[in-house]
């Protein structure tokens, strides 16, 4: 059976669930060869198994720390070469884009980003894009090349599926391009405790009608009585009332959870682009012509300073 | 020595008109209306601020698309930008990324550069992946996603605001970056900018100038290809009701409903 590289997004040895996700998507297609780089590769061989993966080439160097993107891909393509693989699946975060299109060209392959389905075809992996803000769904394929393929996050459940993940070092040569970008100081993001905002089950963001950092908490307390993450809107980000790497939209998050909770937010087009594929929408608005009411399932028209609370409060009572 | 920075434009139909696909599965051009993409000015804006902290600096705007796409380089032209280039020949129709960038790279190489800067990601195929292809081609290092950029001395530095942390990194010229729309408003063109911008050279290239064959891009040259394009059936009509003080719990209800809670 033809094997099928999968990238693995971790975090010192901690799997992020995409790549999960992209272990049950991989099995469609053949047997997934897991590739896991830097701090922790190798406490990732167990999970990977659990899940799927055949084999694990591991591989760690200062390299991938020091520097951006350029040797994930050395180290990439040298599994690449080592397995001649059918396919290689590589989750859709910034870095994972950058990472499969430098691969990509590389060895001369066609790339589709942002895959939210996957499935066998004649010619190869065919996949499911969403595109112009959702509104569109289009069926793509590579056909030139080892199809590179980046999937979205909450795109194929997870599963598990015993294999035997024998763990194997990957030598890697980093080529004269890989110190090109220096990784002066890197800042880690504080954990709130919340779910991964593009991983999470439930959304509840909230926008401009939040009126103020001070509101917010308004917004948290009901993400946490479902437990949820919390998103904002690019207008509420903007005005420094939620950090940026919560936004929802075309440049921010992209988020396909089973439910998203507007409050506050009109649903302008480039919002709607990080958010249509949710399974089931609510909003709450005062404006009962607000266009986001045009993708609800259930909306509220009214103030979101009364309705919010009212539903958490709600919430609480009914888990007991 | 002058600091030569090239910029690369998109032009893209607008995306609060109605945005949909042609017969051949390649983006429709005729139906909506086309303009310079948003997130490109952000990347713009920050050359223009480079060559004002610059002794000395040209900005040339770069564009590969249809006749139209010269709207888009006049609207650069008009925030400050030098002077454009524009690849235009019928053969680059349906072209995909890695014809685009193979493109791109050959015009950029054939101007002269020591930086060149582009947008985080289109509004139209959104993929966000050409510049770090464009760094790959043309082998400089990628300084991509930035919210703040800085130019010194040769060396190029900047913020990454990433999902897990937030980076800076350095690279020296000549280097490849991208920045997001989190690097700062773009200015609006004045009317001297508007003016000024009819005088400035517009070239025109085409495959042939950059010696590129045409079975190297577009559809025929595509690396992809798209097998079906369908609408997605419109939501169906949601529940809506109005807060009568009761919509808090009737929300809940709903949620309930849904097994939510
Ligand atoms: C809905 C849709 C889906 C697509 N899916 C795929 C796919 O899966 N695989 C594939 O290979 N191609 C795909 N394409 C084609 C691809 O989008 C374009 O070929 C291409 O221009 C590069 O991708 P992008 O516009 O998404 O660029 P991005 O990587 O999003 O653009 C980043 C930056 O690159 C610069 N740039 C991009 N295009 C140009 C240009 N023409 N001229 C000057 N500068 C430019 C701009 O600075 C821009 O901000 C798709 C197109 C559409 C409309
Ligand atoms: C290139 C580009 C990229 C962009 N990317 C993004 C992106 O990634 N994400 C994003 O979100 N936006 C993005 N935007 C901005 C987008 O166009 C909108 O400006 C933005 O989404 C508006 O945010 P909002 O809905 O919170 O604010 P508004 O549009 O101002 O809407 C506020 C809403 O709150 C309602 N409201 C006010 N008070 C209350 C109350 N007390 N109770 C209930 N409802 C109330 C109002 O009726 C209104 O509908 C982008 C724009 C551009 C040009």
């Amino acid at each position: 059976m033809a094997e099928v590289l999968v990238y693995v997004d971790h975090v010192d040895g901690a799997v992020r669930k995409p790549t999960l996700e992209l272990l049950t998507l991989a099995r469609r297609i053949g047997e997934p060869v897991a590739v896991a780089l830097g701090a922790g590769a190798e406490a990732t061989a167990a999970v990977l198994a659990e899940h799927g993966a055949v084999k694990v080439l591991t591989a760690d160097a200062p390299e991938f720390a020091d520097y951006l993107v350029v040797p994930k891909v050395d180290a990439l393509q040298a599994a690449y070469e080592a397995v001649s693989p059918a396919a290689v699946l590589v989750p859709s975060s910034a870095e994972g884009k950058e990472i499969a299109a430098r691969l990509a060209v590389r060895i001369g392959s066609g790339i589709i980003t942002d895959a939210v389905d996957l499935e066998v075809g004649d010619e190869g992996p065919v996949a499911t894009q969403a595109a112009f803000a959702a509104s569109f769904t289009t069926k793509s394929r590579v056909s030139k090349g080892t199809p590179v393929i980046t999937v979205k996050p909450n795109s194929a459940p997870v599963e598990a599926a015993p294999a035997a993940g024998a763990v194997e070092a990957l030598a890697v040569t980093f080529g004269a391009l890989a110190t090109g970008t220096k990784v002066v100081s890197r800042t880690p993001r504080e954990s709130t405790g919340r779910p991964e905002l593009t991983e999470a089950a439930i959304v509840v963001s909230g926008g401009r009608g939040v009126n103020g950092a001070e509101n917010f908490h308004i917004i948290e307390a009901l993400a946490d009585s479902l437990g949820a993450a919390v998103g904002a809107s690019r207008a509420a980000v903007d005005a420094g009332w939620y950090p940026h790497s919560n936004q929802v939209g075309q440049t921010g998050k992209s988020v396909s959870p089973q439910l998203y909770i507007a409050s506050g937010i009109s649903g302008a087009i480039q919002h709607r682009a990080g958010m249509q594929t949710s399974k089931t929408i609510v909003a709450i608005n005062k404006d009962a012509e607000a266009p986001i009411f045009d993708l609800v399932d259930y909306g509220v028209v009214g103030d979101l300073f009364a309705v919010v609370p009212q539903l958490t409060e709600e919430i609480q009572a009914r888990k007991g | 020595m002058s600091l030569r920075i090239v910029v690369c434009v998109k032009y893209v139909p607008d995306a609060t008109g109605d945005r949909h696909f042609a017969d051949d599965l390649t983006v429709d051009r005729d139906d909506v209306d086309g303009l310079l993409s948003e997130l490109d000015e952000y990347a713009v804006e920050q050359a223009l601020q480079i060559a004002e902290d610059a002794d000395d600096a040209e900005i040339t705007v770069l564009t590969v698309g249809p006749e139209d796409a010269k709207d888009a380089l006049r609207k650069a032209l008009s925030m400050g930008a030098d002077k454009a280039i524009h690849v235009e020949d019928d053969d680059l129709h349906g072209s995909d990324v890695m014809g685009t960038s193979l493109v791109l790279a050959k015009a950029i190489e054939k101007a002269g550069y020591d930086l060149v800067i582009t947008g985080m990601a289109s509004t139209d195929g959104t993929m966000g992946v050409l510049p770090a292809i464009l760094a790959e081609r043309l082998g400089v290092p990628q300084v991509t996603l930035l919210s703040e950029v800085k130019i010194e001395d040769g060396t190029v530095t900047g913020r990454r605001d990433g999902d897990s942390a937030s980076e800076q990194l350095e690279a020296s010229l000549p280097a490849l970056v991208s920045v997001t729309d989190q690097s700062g408003e773009a200015r609006y063109p004045s009317f001297k900018g508007i003016m000024a911008a009819k005088k400035k050279p517009v070239e025109s290239w085409d495959l042939e100038e950059l010696e590129i064959e045409s079975d190297e891009v577009g559809l025929e040259g595509s690396w992809t290809a798209v097998d079906s394009a369908a609408q997605r059936p419109a939501r169906t009509a949601g529940t809506i009701v109005k807060d009568e003080g009761e919509g808090g719990k009737q929300l809940a209800e709903f949620l309930a409903g849904q097994k939510f809670i």
